[in-house]
């Protein structure tokens, strides 16, 4: 192999780079998910807790267009029949009324800053 | 088993066939299935207004005003940066090309003036991100979410009905209504003829505020409010000639 003195040693340089954030964080603590306090006067949320974790900010865009563009106002919960108005003020933050421990707490934990309260108000008024 | 040529393309075409009916009968599944309107809601094939001008009293118009900015969380600032959705203007600014300085009376009486709704909005051809639209019912609206603050619908509105968020308007709000979103810096903003109160089977804010001196209701049908004043009196609208086709009338 031609140069292999200098090839080897920049592979070998390269490879470290790359896995530095593993090799980096070995003994760290492991991720932790994030205690949330939950409304208590309420048995479920719109849909299934599995749903809601994994598509709540799909579902969201999705209600601003159906919402803003389309004139719709209504959800039907395919969890239990229910309706509900399609706001993220009037629905979601009616029962997750503080957002400091709830929308918070995951955001801050995995540094997402969405900034829908740029515009919305969150309970409780702004400071 | 054998098969021929002949037989593996009627199977294709039977499966194609067959995949293409399938998707529309296992569902009417489309994503908005769930999503419902008010009851309640009121509709219109174009919306319009009138603003009869001779019950323009100040007490009228600083209600109207009052009625709309807080609903809206629309902040008062200062002159250059003012954020406005219905503001007064003389009558020679609304109508300067029928002005004329013999004018009875009128040419500096104020007059309430907002966003036209027009049947033909500049504003919205010229959005490059589709943040301004106009929806069935003839309302001209603005999506927030969508708006870039590139203020071509500014420069494109002849009647100046928007205004631009140079700052946080939060910074010039004294009180906010929870109900109602503020908006951000760097997004324009205008006067939406309460399309949320309308979907929700209320008269916009500033007709309920003007003791009968704003009218609303649908141009197309006869029988509406905003037609039989129109059959009345003589009325006026702002900068006809341009084609925008405004859907304010100001009755004289």
């Amino acid at each position: 192999m031609y140069h292999s003195k200098k090839i080897i040693p920049g592979l070998i340089i390269f490879f470290l780079f790359m896995t530095f954030p593993f090799w980096f964080n070995i003994g760290g603590e492991a991720y932790v998910t994030p205690e949330l306090v939950l409304p208590e006067d309420h048995e479920n949320c719109i849909e299934s807790v599995e749903f809601i974790r994994a598509e709540h900010m799909t579902i969201l865009d999705q209600w601003r267009d159906a919402y803003v563009r389309d004139g719709y106002g209504l959800y039907e919960s395919s969890l239990t029949g229910e309706m509900y108005a399609m706001s993220l003020t009037k629905t979601c933050m009616d029962c997750h009324d503080d957002k400091e421990q709830f929308c918070d707490r995951c955001h801050d934990s995995v540094s997402v800053s969405p900034y829908c309260w740029a515009c919305h108000i969150e309970p409780e008024g702004v400071e | 088993m054998k098969s021929s040529r002949r037989k593996f393309i009627k199977m294709a075409g039977f499966a194609a066939l067959g995949w293409s009916i399938c998707p529309s009968l296992a569902g009417a599944r489309n994503p908005n299935s769930r999503y419902f309107v008010e009851a309640e809601r009121l509709t219109a094939q174009q919306w319009a207004m009138t603003i009869d001008t001779r019950m323009l009293t100040p007490e009228v118009i600083d209600a109207a005003i009052d009625a709309c900015h807080s609903l809206h969380n629309v902040p008062e600032i200062e002159p250059h940066q003012n954020i406005k959705w219905i503001w007064t203007e003389p009558f020679e600014n609304l109508f300067y090309d029928q002005s004329h300085p013999h004018l009875a009376d009128a040419a500096g009486k104020q007059f309430l003036t907002l966003c036209n709704h027009c049947e033909n909005p500049p504003c919205v051809r010229v959005c490059p991100t589709k943040a301004t639209f106009r929806r069935t019912d003839g309302i001209v609206l603005m999506d927030f979410h969508r708006c870039i603050g590139c203020r071509f619908c500014m420069a494109g509105c002849p009647f100046g009905a928007r205004s631009f968020n140079f700052s946080d308007p939060r910074l010039h709000l004294e009180t906010i209504d929870p109900e109602y979103p503020t908006r951000t810096m760097g997004v324009v903003e205008k006067c939406e003829f309460c399309s949320h109160l309308l979907d929700k089977g209320q008269m916009p804010a500033c007709v309920e505020a003007s003791d009968g001196a704003l009218l609303f209701g649908d141009l197309n049908d006869p029988g509406s409010d905003v037609r039989r004043a129109l059959s009345e009196r003589y009325s006026l609208v702002r900068k006809p000639k341009l084609g925008t086709g405004p859907k304010v009338f100001y009755l004289i």
